[in-house]
């Protein structure tokens, strides 16, 4: 017991050998001048800008501002990429009058809008939430249709012989027979949410971490540049495992879930 | 036109079947046992093609039949029909009991279809749908997980069970709202020769203790003689052979007895009757 514990600590610390080896290196490497402090900062300067910006509250500022926009364009973009995969996968009348125009538009890559969404909403918020609604939406939207098409239709049959109601069948048969396909499409979506939103503040912000990032170019302030896409890539992992523990929880059934 | 009659008073005298049958409390003493399905009739077509060309077949309660038939006779689709699923184009149903409840149909398929995200005890309160729930559901469950022996697997899910395991929860299922009828498509055709043995003497053993009427369809002809009272045998939508199978319980594999009758089918099957 006490020594699989150990074994499991040792096999944790392995994983961070490499990452700590690098950035020792990277240090040593901007100490000595190998790498110039115009083209990369050190460790050090990154964390002495992390200090400096948490003193000053402007980084919890600008990562609460960022969290904000992400979550509210995914709740945006996700419901409604959800209602329509629901009522696409259900009903075949609204599937034959919806699906093949969002799968046209689905076409369209979403940062191409950028221009046209200056246009229209100019720099403020509305552009960031309908970028970021606008790319989550359809990962959600085909993956959930593809998880309800996928439902095996011998178990409908056998929810309907024995009586379920409708109710009954879409809770205890459909929807958790979706439910893988709808986590792929939500790992994938989360995704496209950071990666829309940095590409949007970066562009056309006036805050967030994106313009945070963008100030400190102008400023020729690289250790805080560097600081944003680290941060950038903190946050995206996150998202990533709260989304994995959920499909952990959730998908328990799933012989892929299941100890071994 | 199609005329299902549930209730055996509703019944017309024109359709055939004397009323004196169908109605229980007035058959003579001496009667057979009252009848659980009768069909009259029965035709099913699908576009041009037909499938079941009249069907006429008495099942007295209790009974235990066997449907044989080459592949694409309709025996699955006969079997939908009397367990209520399809309807026919033509022909008379008539189901006996009294209540909706009193009548209540299970169909068993060669696939278990149990719901992979349900515990094996949640598989079977399915079976209880409408009918009992929360603790009572529970109890009900358990109860018939032990008469097929798997108690103590309620708190696990499907996918770790065996092929012969989950056809067994699928029966718990079928039975745990103790049905008037079961019928049964092929219902052992995946399993291996030792499980399926085995699984046709728990069905045996559970028919005995619960009396409803059994419709099996199966392939296997063998499994038809062991289990049944009765083989009927489909050939071109229509009724070929209607066997008595008069061996007494618990039967034998391979007895000489068992063997001309499964002789007697096959040739039926092949023709050479
Ligand atoms: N829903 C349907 N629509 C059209 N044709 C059908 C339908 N269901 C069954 N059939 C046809 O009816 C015929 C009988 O089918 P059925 O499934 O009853 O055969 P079966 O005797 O059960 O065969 P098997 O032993 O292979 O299971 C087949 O020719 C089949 O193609
Ligand atoms: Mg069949």
């Amino acid at each position: 017991m006490a020594k699989t514990a150990t074994n499991t600590f040792a096999r944790n610390l392995a994983g961070w050998l490499l990452p700590a080896a690098l950035i020792l290196v990277w240090e040593a490497a901007s100490r000595t001048g190998l790498i110039s402090e115009s083209v990369i900062a050190p460790p050090s300067a990154v964390l002495a800008a992390l200090i400096r910006l948490l003193a000053s509250g402007e980084l919890a500022e600008n990562i609460g501002i960022s969290t904000l926009r992400a979550l509210s364009g995914f709740a945006i973009g996700g419901s409604i990429g959800f209602a329509f995969g629901l009522a696409n996968g259900l009903s075949r009348l609204s599937r034959d009058l919806t699906d093949t125009t969002l799968q046209m538009v689905r076409n369209i890559p979403h940062l191409a809008l950028i221009p046209l969404v200056i246009l229209w909403f100019g720099i403020d918020e509305e552009a960031k939430l309908f970028l970021v609604a606008l790319g989550v939406f359809f990962p959600i939207y085909v993956n959930t249709l593809l998880g309800i098409q996928g439902v095996d239709p011998q178990l409908v049959e056998m929810g309907r012989i024995y009586g379920m109601s409708r109710r009954q069948l879409f809770f205890h048969v459909i929807l958790p027979g979706a439910l893988p396909a709808i986590f792929v499409g939500l790992r994938y979506a989360l995704g496209i949410m950071w990666l829309t939103l940095i590409v949007a503040e970066t562009i056309a912000a006036s805050s967030g971490l994106g313009y945070m990032a963008m100030q400190a170019r102008e400023f020729l302030l690289i250790d805080v540049v560097i600081l944003s896409i680290l941060i950038y890539a903190l946050l995206g992992k996150l998202a990533d495992s709260l989304a994995r523990l959920l499909e952990r929880l959730t998908l328990q059934w799933h012989p892929a879930f299941q100890p071994a | 036109m199609s005329v299902i009659a549930l209730h055996p008073k509703q019944q017309p005298e024109a359709n055939g079947a004397p009323a004196t049958i169908l109605t229980p409390s007035q058959s003579p003493v001496s009667a057979p046992a009252p009848l659980a399905l009768s069909l009259r009739g029965i035709t099913k077509r699908f576009g041009d093609k037909t499938v079941l060309d009249g069907i006429d077949l008495d099942i007295p309660q209790g009974q235990f039949v066997a449907v044989i038939g080459k592949s694409g006779c309709g025996k699955s689709t006969l079997l939908r029909i009397l367990a209520g699923l399809d309807s026919p184009t033509s022909g008379t149903l008539t189901v006996a009991g009294g209540n909706a409840s009193e009548r209540r149909s299970r169909i068993m398929f060669q696939e278990p279809r149990l719901l992979p995200w349900a515990r094996i005890g949640r598989n079977v309160e399915v079976g209880l749908t409408g009918i009992a729930k929360g603790e009572v559901a529970r109890d009900l469950s358990l109860q018939i997980l032990q008469e097929v022996g798997l108690a103590d697997r309620a708190e696990e899910w499907p996918s770790v069970l065996s092929g012969g395991q989950k056809q067994r929860v699928a029966l718990a299922r079928a039975l745990v709202a103790h049905p008037f009828i079961l019928a049964l498509d092929e219902p052992l055709g995946a399993l291996d020769a030792l499980t399926r043995i085995e699984m046709q003497q728990l069905l045996e053993r559970i028919w005995q203790q619960q009396h409803f009427t059994a419709v099996l369809v199966t392939h296997d002809v063998a499994e038809a003689v062991a289990l049944a009272d009765r083989v009927v045998v489909i050939d071109e939508g229509r009724i070929a052979l209607d066997l008595a199978i008069p061996l007494a319980r618990p039967r034998r594999h391979g007895s000489a007895e068992t063997a001309r009758l499964e002789g007697q089918i096959l040739d039926r099957l092949f023709g050479r009757g």
